[in-house]
């Protein structure tokens, strides 16, 4: 009974703050245009920029919408625009952030909001697809395909993508040309392109020397800068760069 | 056993593929040797003469140009940052132009205006007569006698 009393007590000791966020809404059936709307809530300094979105979600306005579904960095659904900059609401922590300014969240740029904070996601995932994101080999092993602990090296920075357009949405050559591919879409390449089982490079290659491929890319290191994953994207991209100009891996 | 997989992907246009690659290549490869030809240019017309930049005038000109030195230097120059300079902004166009018209219609322009300043360029740097300017013999001596 006493630890419970002592438990409760902590939990009242952890200091709370109120906050004000500022959300892009856009309902496609009666906006024209998206619009601000502030939201004062009360956070404990644990809690994420998603908790925030759902304490009002589930306590002030139901309709505002967003997606979401680990809540643990590890879906990439959440991707918005945080102050700025694309970060995943649940890896973001409130207490992080100047609270004595207003937090303004937006969905992420350069896609097509269908509502509030949720984009059309498929321009990107139709980039991603068009890069060819499966192992692409000729035999049928037996057994497991075998490879060096330096092969694998090779790659590993790009295996631990998902998904999330933070680092696609946070680039200007793509908010501006949306048939560019993106960083996103070469990071997939990246991870098969590099792979030593892998027979397929060139084709890939080959799609990525294209007028919307990785020549599109000026080196901004937006998307490096965004990914909640802390994929090196830019180097991979330059990489790619190189491997296209070489004509292999 | 060997499995055949499907390509379910064909990849985008193909057009003109080849081309955005050798314009990387040459934005780097340009960008590089302008590094030194304008450092060069900036020296040789503002630092070293004695009076820096107030040297520069009709004979300052003449004399470069009658050595086939500076002609080649300057042509480098001209038609290297003219191309650099011309493709950069063909980049920012497409960067910006949302109607398939207005970046026509931009980059060709940008080109017409490249491709004349070359020619222009090109024929003052190779057809230089210091000789229109009936005073030439003041600073320049005996580059006029028949
Ligand atoms: C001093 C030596 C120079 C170097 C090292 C250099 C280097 C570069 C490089 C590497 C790029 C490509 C950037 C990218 O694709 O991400 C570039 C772009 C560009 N350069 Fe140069 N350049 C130089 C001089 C010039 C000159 C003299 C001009 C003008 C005549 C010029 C105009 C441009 C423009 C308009 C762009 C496009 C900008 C953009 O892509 O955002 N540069 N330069
Ligand atoms: S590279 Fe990083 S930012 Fe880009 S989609 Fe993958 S996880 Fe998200
Ligand atoms: S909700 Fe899954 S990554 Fe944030």
């Amino acid at each position: 009974m006493s630890t419970t009393v002592e438990a409760t007590k902590e939990i009242a000791a952890i200091p709370s703050f109120t906050v004000t966020l500022m959300v892009r809404r856009f309902d496609p059936e009666n906006d024209d245009e998206p619009k601000w709307q502030d939201f004062d809530v009360t956070m404990f300094g644990t809690d994420r920029v998603l908790d925030a979105l759902h304490k009002i979600k589930w306590e002030i306005d139901g309709s505002l919408t967003f997606r979401r579904s680990c809540a643990h960095g590890v879906c990439g659904s959440d991707a918005m625009r945080i102050n700025g900059r694309n970060r995943l609401a649940c890896k973001t922590l409130i207490k992080d952030l100047d609270i004595s300014q207003p937090i303004y969240v937006e969905p992420i740029k350069g896609l097509k909001v269908e509502k509030d904070l949720v984009v059309d996601m498929e321009p990107f995932y139709k980039a991603y697809r068009d890069v060819k994101p499966f192992l692409i080999a000729s035999d049928k092993p037996a057994a497991e395909r075998i490879q060096s602990p330096e092969d694998r090296a090779r790659f590993e920075d790009t295996t631990k993508c998902i998904l999330c357009a933070a680092c696609t949405t946070s680039c200007p050559v793509f908010w501006t040309d949306n048939q560019y591919f993106g960083p996103a879409a070469i990071v997939n390449a990246h991870r098969f392109i590099f792979d030593s089982r892998d027979e397929a490079a060139e084709v890939r290659l080959d799609i990525l020397n294209d007028k919307e491929g990785v020549w599109r890319c000026r080196t901004t290191f937006n998307c490096t800068e965004a990914c909640p994953r802390g994929i090196e994207v830019t180097k991979a991209i330059a990489e790619v760069k190189q491997a296209v100009l070489r004509g292999r891996r | 056993m060997s499995v055949v997989i499907e390509q379910p992907n064909q990849p985008r246009s193909r057009k003109g593929a080849q081309w955005e690659k050798r314009a990387w290549i040459f934005m780097r490869v340009s960008g590089l040797l302008l590094i030194f030809l304008i450092l060069g240019h900036l020296m040789v017309n503002l630092v070293l003469p004695e009076r820096g930049v107030k040297s520069i005038d009709f004979a300052f000109v003449a004399g470069k140009w009658a050595s086939p030195f500076w002609q080649v230097y300057d042509g480098i120059m001209l038609w290297l940052a003219l191309i650099h300079g011309t493709n950069g902004m063909r980049t920012l166009v497409n960067d910006y132009s949302e109607r398939e018209w207005v970046r026509k219609t931009l980059n060709v322009s940008l080109w017409v205006v490249a491709i004349a300043l070359i020619i222009l360029g090109t024929l003052v740097i190779t057809t230089f007569d210091p000789c229109i300017d009936p005073d030439v013999e003041t600073y320049l001596p005996n580059v006029c006698k028949p």
